[in-house]
Order: C-alpha cells, then sequence, then structure tokens
C-alpha cells in the first residue's frame, strides 16, 4: 500500500479530479457549442479556476450555503448541482434547472445550498450575510460562502457585507477568486491595494491568499476558515490567485492580455495537470486511474450536450408562471 | 367595546404577535432598538419614530441593530428569507431604497421567477413613506410606482391603524417579497382595533364610502383626504364612493370597475409624482375596460411633477388636498352641476 502524503484518501483525491474535469469539460465543450450559435445570451466560462470551486467545496454540504456569480458554472458543479439540469438550463430548455427562465447567469439549486449564480456583480454578499444569520438562528452548524472575482470585490455591497459579518460574528466566508481581471480590466489597475487580505484586516477579517491553480493550497487554506466558522469562530476572507483560459464572456477576444498568456497559463498553471502530476507522482493515484475519469466525464458532458439539444423548449404559458407564489 | 389604538401600535402589535406565532420572524433595522453597544439604556429607540418599541424586552435577539448599510442588511434579510426565515427588515425612510434597490429589485422579486419556481422569498421591508414631516426631498416621497412596476413584488400601503395590523400580519405570512410602506402622517391616526391577530388578504380593496355620483380612489393619506372631499361634495349634493386599494400589487380592480360601472365618474388621488404613477395606471386601466361606463374623462390628483418642497407653505401645496379632489369631481360633473 503507497503511503498517501496527501490530507485526502485516494477516493476523495478521485473525487476531487472527476469534479475539477467535470468543469473543464463542460467550459470547454460550451466554448465550442457556443461557437456554433445554438446557445443563447451571454455564457462567462470557469476554466482554468477549478480548483477554487473543487477544493472549497469539498468541505462543505446541503446545509452550507453558496453564492455564486455570473462565472458560476463551477461553483455550481462543485457544490452538486446536475449536470444535465445545468446543460438544459443553459440551452434555454424546460428541463433545465431554472426550466430554462435563468439560463447561465441564474443556475441555482437550494436544495443543494446553491442560492444562485448571479448577473449582478457583488450582490451575493449581502444574501450569504443571511444565510449566515439563518444558520445561527437555526444553530444547525451551516456556513455561508460568497464568491466574487477581484472586480467585484471593489463592489460597495462586499464592503458592507464585511464589516456586517464582522459584528454579527457570521459564519460567512468571502472568497475572492482574482484571475487578475474585471472583465478587461487589470486588478492592478483597478484596485488600490496589493492584497484583498489587507482589505479584509481593515474590516476587523483574518485573511489568507493561496494560490488558486493549486488545489491543495485551496483545501488546506479553505478548510481551517471554514471549520473556524463552523465552530463560531466568525467570518474571514480567501484569495484564490487563479487564471481564466477564456475571455470574459465568450465572443472576448482578449487583446488585453498579453501575448502568449492563454498558451502560458494552460501549460503552466492548469489546475488539472499540476493536480494530476502531484498524485501520480506520489503514486496514490495512477495515470490510469486518471484517464478512466477523463473518459467517464467526457461520456457524461456528451449525453449532457445531446439531451439538452433534444428537449423540449418551454411553452408560451410557461411566460406567466412562478412570479409569485400567489398573486 | 371599541378599542382605539394608533397606526403605529397597530403595527407594533401586528410585529409582537407574529414574533409570538412563528419563531422564524425576526427584525433587523437601523435602531430598531436603539442603543446597541452604546452606554445607556437598551430599546431607548424602538426605530426612529418608535414603531417598534418594546419589541426587545419581548423577543430579545430576534430584533437586530444594524449598521448603516442599507444594501447589507436589507441583502441580508433577503437572503435569510431564502434560507428559511421570516425577516421583516426596517428601511426607515423608502426614499433609501436608493442604496439598497438591487437587492429588492434585482434580487428578492426575481429569485421565484428566475430559479423556474423553486426560491421562495417571504420578507417584509416596511418603511415610512409620504411627505407632511417638513423633512424634504430625500426623506417625504411616495415611491410606490417605482414597486408597483416590478413583477416578483408585492407592495401595501394602509390608510389606517385596522388595514395596517391585518395587512401586516397578511406580509409576514405571505411567501411573496412585501414592501410595507407606512404613511408617517397616519401614525397617530386611530381607530379600533381587535386585540387578536387578523390577516386582511391583499388585492381586495376596501369601500370605505358608498356613493352614486363619482369613484375616488386612493390609498394611504390620501384615503382620509377623499373622506373630507366627499363630506364637502355631499354637501353640495355629490355623492362620492371612496375605495381605498390598501394594496397597489396585487391591485383590485374588480372593485374600481364595478364602481366606475355604477358612478360614471373617476377620480383617482395619489401622493406620487404623477408620471407613471397609481394614478396613471388606474385611470388608464379604468379607460380600458370601462370606457362605456364612463360620463366623463378620468381626473388625476396627485403631486406636482417635483421633489418634495421643505418650507411648509410649499409642502402644503405639494400633497393633493381635499379641495384639490373636490375641484377634480367638479371637472367631471361640469362646474354647476352638483348630482348626477
Amino acid at each position: 500500500m503507497t503511503n498517501n502524503p496527501f490530507p485526502l484518501s485516494r477516493d476523495e483525491l478521485l473525487t476531487a479530479y472527476r469534479t475539477m474535469r467535470t468543469i473543464r469539460d463542460f467550459e470547454e465543450r460550451l466554448h465550442v457549442e457556443f461557437a456554433k450559435g445554438d446557445i443563447p445570451g451571454f455564457v462567462h466560462l470557469y476554466a482554468g479556476e477549478e480548483a477554487c470551486a473543487t477544493g472549497i467545496m469539498m468541505h462543505l454540504t446541503d446545509i452550507d450555503r453558496i453564492a455564486s456569480t455570473h462565472r458560476g458554472h463551477g461553483h455550481c458543479i462543485a457544490k452538486g448541482v446536475d449536470v444535465h439540469e445545468m446543460m438544459g438550463e443553459i440551452y434555454g430548455k424546460v428541463t433545465g434547472c431554472c426550466r430554462g427562465k435563468g439560463g447561465s447567469m441564474h443556475i441555482a439549486d437550494l436544495s443543494k445550498g446553491m442560492m444562485g449564480a448571479n448577473g449582478i456583480l457583488g450582490a451575493g454578499a449581502p444574501l450569504i450575510c443571511g444565510a449566515g444569520l439563518a444558520a445561527k438562528f437555526r444553530g444547525d452548524g451551516g456556513v455561508g460562502l460568497t464568491f466574487f472575482g477581484d472586480g467585484a470585490a471593489n463592489q460597495g455591497t462586499v464592503l458592507e457585507s464585511m464589516n456586517l459579518a464582522a459584528i454579527w460574528n457570521l459564519p460567512v466566508i468571502f472568497v475572492v477568486e482574482n484571475n487578475g481581471y474585471a472583465e478587461s480590466t487589470s486588478v492592478e489597475y483597478a484596485t488600490a491595494v496589493d492584497s484583498y487580505v489587507d482589505r479584509a484586516a481593515g474590516f476587523g477579517l483574518p485573511g489568507v491568499t493561496v494560490d488558486g491553480t493549486d488545489f491543495f493550497a485551496v483545501y488546506e487554506a479553505a478548510g481551517e476558515i471554514i471549520k473556524r466558522a463552523r465552530e463560531g469562530g466568525g467570518p474571514a476572507l480567501l484569495e484564490c490567485k487563479t487564471v481564466r483560459f477564456f475571455g470574459h464572456f465568450e465572443g472576448d477576444a482578449q487583446t488585453y492580455k498579453a501575448k502568449g498568456e492563454n498558451d502560458h497559463n494552460r501549460a503552466h498553471r492548469d489546475c488539472l495537470k499540476l493536480f494530476g502530476a502531484r498524485v501520480t507522482a506520489a503514486g496514490v493515484v495512477s495515470e490510469a486511474d486518471l484517464a478512466l475519469i477523463d473518459r467517464e466525464v467526457a461520456a457524461l458532458i456528451d449525453d449532457a450536450v445531446e439531451t439538452a439539444k433534444g428537449a423540449p423548449l418551454p411553452g408560451a404559458r410557461d411566460l406567466t408562471t412562478d412570479v409569485y407564489v400567489a398573486y | 367595546m371599541a378599542r382605539m389604538i394608533s397606526y403605529k401600535q397597530a403595527i407594533n402589535e401586528a410585529l409582537d404577535l407574529e414574533m409570538r406565532r412563528d419563531p422564524t420572524v425576526i427584525l433587523l433595522g437601523e435602531d430598531i432598538v436603539g442603543g446597541a453597544g452604546a452606554p445607556g439604556e437598551m430599546d431607548a429607540w424602538g426605530g426612529v419614530l418608535g414603531v417598534t418599541k418594546g419589541l426587545h424586552a419581548k423577543h430579545g435577539n430576534r430584533l437586530m441593530d444594524t449598521p448603516l448599510s442599507e444594501s447589507a442588511y436589507i441583502g441580508a434579510a433577503i437572503g435569510a428569507a431564502a434560507c428559511g426565515m421570516r425577516p421583516v427588515a426596517e428601511l426607515m425612510f423608502l426614499d433609501f431604497m436608493g442604496v439598497c434597490f438591487d437587492q429588492i429589485f434585482n434580487q428578492a422579486a426575481k429569485f421565484k421567477y428566475m430559479f423556474g419556481g423553486k426560491a421562495k422569498t417571504p420578507v417584509v421591508i416596511r418603511a415610512m413613506v409620504g411627505a407632511g414631516f417638513r423633512a424634504a426631498a430625500q426623506h417625504s416621497q411616495m415611491l410606490t410606482p417605482l414597486f408597483t412596476h416590478i413583477p416578483g413584488l408585492k407592495v401595501v400601503c394602509p390608510s389606517n391603524a385596522y388595514d395596517a395590523k391585518g395587512l401586516l400580519i397578511q406580509a409576514i405570512r405571505d411567501d411573496d417579497p412585501v414592501i410595507f410602506c407606512e404613511h408617517k402622517a397616519l401614525y397617530g391616526s386611530e381607530a379600533d382595533v381587535p386585540e387578536e391577530s387578523y390577516a386582511i388578504p391583499f388585492g381586495e380593496a376596501n369601500i370605505v364610502r358608498d356613493g352614486r355620483d363619482v369613484t375616488l380612489v386612493g390609498y394611504g393619506l390620501t384615503v382620509p383626504r377623499a373622506l373630507t372631499a366627499a363630506d364637502t361634495l355631499a354637501r353640495s349634493g355629490v355623492s362620492a364612493e371612496v375605495i381605498d386599494l390598501r394594496t397597489l400589487s396585487p391591485i383590485d380592480w374588480d372593485t374600481v370597475i364595478e364602481s366606475v360601472e355604477n358612478t360614471g365618474r373617476l377620480v383617482v388621488i395619489d401622493e406620487a409624482n404623477p408620471r407613471c404613477s397609481i394614478a396613471t395606471d388606474v385611470a388608464a386601466y379604468v379607460a380600458q375596460n370601462a370606457f362605456g361606463a364612463l360620463k366623463a374623462a378620468p381626473q388625476m390628483v396627485t403631486a406636482p411633477h417635483t421633489p418634495v418642497p421643505f418650507s411648509p407653505v410649499l409642502e402644503d401645496l405639494y400633497i393633493p388636498s381635499a379641495d384639490a379632489i373636490v375641484a377634480a369631481v367638479h371637472k367631471t360633473t361640469g362646474p354647476v352641476k352638483s348630482a348626477a
């Protein structure tokens, strides 16, 4: 039996890889399908950032709530939202998790603690304070995590929420996924401090910055912060420095990036390759184990796309339902 | 036996009763207890005008004073509602919606629809509305039309203490987000209010005075103004029916249409600014659906298209008056005609 140097069991490592691979294939496939013109609206891809969602979400269960962003597919998959229902939603089909009424930017599954992707930057921070407050009143040990990018980190809602979470000692984690770009604007230009941890300190919140392409760094830092919040230790901030393989949205020519930047990131900062190299080098997981998962995930995504393409569209009566519980 | 209590007391009583009935009801807002963390007394204020005074002694930490961060705490109330609580958040003055409107109209109002029917957001946002307090342009507005425009929100504005209690109880039990507008000039007005709990269903207007010649439609402070106008009109032989809409979303079209079909004349009174208001909404609906019953063009009595002024003489001109309502009725009956 090989000695396992990781803080996760072999099964957990395989689960982490499967989750990251599912996110990657989901996004790579959407990139291809979007270009064909079959997918309506705006799509913002998470490829490159998989280790952030996965490393964090492995510490959560369905009683824990997350508030996601417009770049939310990875958060959804890592939180356990059904891939077929997500794909159906992105294609605008009635089989989608929001019956085709939300689309890519509003995927939600409250039964999984996924309170919604959100088209408004920074809007999840106040909402997750409410989730934390509800968990505190119930005393169920649940925690809330709000994800936002380096861009939305400059929204007043995020700053107000850090203060509110701090004074009420809420079990809430603020996760900055810093991919270096707010749409096309660099973090160096738009954010006055060098580290979001410094900003959290201004609200009395502990914080830590990790390499968001290193699954194990994210997993360990998130584990400590989440455990602390769950035990009543209060809110904290986690900054994951990561990379975005695609543009802000599909169709973005990305001319604001350096020449060769995406190629460099794919070659040297690909969280899946880095993870695979670590676990196979340690001999805990084999190349064949990973290849099997790759094949299974590819089949899953194929099936999700084919199913979504063939699924029924919403009917005209769906236009006016679900506005109110009762009216 | 009559038990006269004020509009303000009726709201306090509704909150107390619902907090006793349902442990998921919590209250959040700026100074709703008052004195949090300060060296003096807790419950120092009970809200800026004392509406929640005394509830902290009964319900303790289920009332939470908030920092002056409307986006954060209104959003937190909405988030908690999506996670199984029934928060009642006090926004103090509805004018402050500008600071936190995203959480109300892009979040709370849309969860149910945008998540395919799976979400439920039973939050109540209480706020003071209306002019008359010499509080000027940013603390006096009647912003109800901004909320009725948004699908997913319910909008309530009681005109008297009895309705305030029953409508607030309904608002808290309701599974949709409710904007509960309390007219600050009515806080002291008294009515016979039963001690027991009762809920007034949304979407049921109240005919507060029967009449034959003209239908006066209003809500909030414009209802007592319309009743004063109806007294004046009665002296000149014009019989006015007065309808209190009570809830603006949903709105009780049937009662309005039925009344206009009987009277043939409509005057809508709205303290909001005139464009795209409750007044224009009601006038348009009646014109479209009861045109044949109308004996004269519908009239609207509203605030002017200006911010709310400070100087008392100007503010008094701003708020729709009973005299303006009487004049509008005379436009529908003709200058000399006194009865239909």
